[in-house]
């Protein structure tokens, strides 16, 4: 129950976009279409489940104040923290690699598809964050810790499909020229944010 | 004698001053023409959710500007040296760096402001300002110009975050940098904080208007149709 409440919770109600502005970014450039919207949605989700567990042992078996005692108590009171987001990144980084690597041998039309959204989402903003809010929260297992990455991945899927959606209908409108194109986007999901708040307080 | 002949060459040989117009150009374009988040659409994940109020906004974009500079300066200083594939992971280590100093500077002096920060400071690291600044203009070009660059753009980023701060600190809880600047008799004929101006989708709309105001007074930014 912990775990679809940690799910839903970071879908709904910490959303990545509307409640932190997180890949805001990429939000705003790859969302001119829902087709590669959807790209590179799932390429974030898959992106976040695979990254926040594994900087969740990082944080829990290098990082953390004491955590290097299971290698001997004489190390019980190192504390690395301040080299958490340089380790992070560096996972981030290497995961990006890995996960294009992989997809390349395996799957060269899921690829050929997503192509130059991959290597971007190391620099999305919302991967980092996913992992710093793990760390910031202190989830008790592991599988919290990917659920959380994986609701987090699910959330910003469904923000950057639904204005992808909005925008592509909105060409057709007659928005006043110095709000067109970012403009609009901008307070569009500005009230995209406002019906999401709606959710707050929701837990099962 | 060999001295001699040196040095009219030398005196010659620094062909700009330091603030030649290009380089002052380097400085003004980011605060308006090309402002790093309302014209090139970068760095916007971490801008918005810090602006609730002045001060640590002003701490944030401060932040910013001493990343994104020096960045820039020791990027640009590696640049022949960095092997192209691996660049991404150059960057990120030194701005990785960069940030840690930041963030222990600011825990050091200002713990109540890096407490409200949180892991915006981290975020600082995939900043898009950065990593865009870092691969468009210090891959390419000299140390100082870059070292400007870096200054420009950040100024450009704070100037944002400090007009959205103050509009939503003023409507949000009636303050400006934590000093209260609507008066009480106000309170008193029944005016109300709007609580809408606390929440983050309204530093969303505000940058919106700041784009409509920027792109109605310089219509060449306007996209077109």
């Amino acid at each position: 129950m912990e775990n679809v409440n940690i799910f839903i919770k970071a879908i709904f109600i910490e959303n990545m976009i509307f409640a932190y502005f997180l890949g805001m970014c990429s939000y705003l450039a790859i969302s001119k279409t829902v087709k590669n919207a959807v790209g590179l949605g799932f390429a974030v989700i898959f992106v976040l489940g695979v990254s926040v567990p594994v900087c969740y042992l990082l944080e829990n078996f290098v990082l953390k104040a004491g955590a290097l005692s299971w290698l001997s108590p004489n190390y019980a009171d190192v504390d690395l923290s301040f080299l958490s987001f340089i380790m992070f990144i560096a996972v981030i980084a290497a995961i990006v690699q890995l996960v294009e690597m992989i997809i390349e041998k395996f799957v060269p039309a899921l690829y050929g598809a997503l192509g130059i959204f991959l290597p971007l989402i190391a620099v999305n903003c919302s991967i980092l964050g996913g992992a710093l809010f793990m760390q910031e929260r202190e989830y008790a297992t592991i599988g919290q810790a990917t659920v959380f990455g994986l609701g987090s991945g699910v959330g910003w899927l469904l923000a950057i499909v639904s204005i992808a959606a909005i925008r592509e209908k909105i060409r057709y409108s007659n928005v006043p020229p110095p709000l067109r194109g970012l403009g609009i986007t901008f307070i569009l999901t500005g009230l995209m944010a406002i019906a999401f708040m709606s959710f707050m307080g929701v837990a099962f | 004698m060999s001295t001699e002949t040196i040095t009219p060459i030398k005196a010659k040989e620094p062909k700009e001053r330091l603030f030649s117009p290009a380089n002052k150009k380097l400085i003004k374009d980011p605060l308006n023409d090309s402002n790093p988040i309302t014209v090139q659409v970068l760095g916007i994940c971490s801008a918005l959710a810090v602006t609730v109020q002045m001060k640590p906004s002003i701490v944030m974009a401060f932040s910013v500007v001493v990343v994104c500079a020096f960045a820039n300066l020791v990027i640009s200083l590696l640049r022949n040296t960095i092997p192209n594939r691996i660049r991404i992971i150059v960057q990120l280590i030194i701005v990785a760096a960069l940030v840690i100093l930041v963030d222990q500077v600011l825990k050091a002096f200002l713990y109540d402001v890096s407490k409200q920060l949180s892991v915006f400071v981290g975020l600082i690291i995939t900043n898009c300002i950065i990593m865009g600044r870092l691969e468009a203009f210090a891959m390419a070009n000299k140390p100082w110009p870059s070292f400007l660059d870096g200054i420009g753009n950040g100024v450009g980023y704070g100037i944002i975050l400090v007009l959205v701060s103050a509009v939503r600190e003023l409507f949000g809880s009636g303050k400006l940098m934590g000093f209260q600047v609507v008066p009480d008799a106000m309170y008193k004929m029944g005016y109300f904080n709007n609580g809408l101006a606390i929440l983050p989708p309204t530093a969303l709309i505000v940058v919106g208007i700041i784009i409509w105001i920027q792109r109605s007074k310089n219509p060449k930014l306007i996209e077109p149709k």
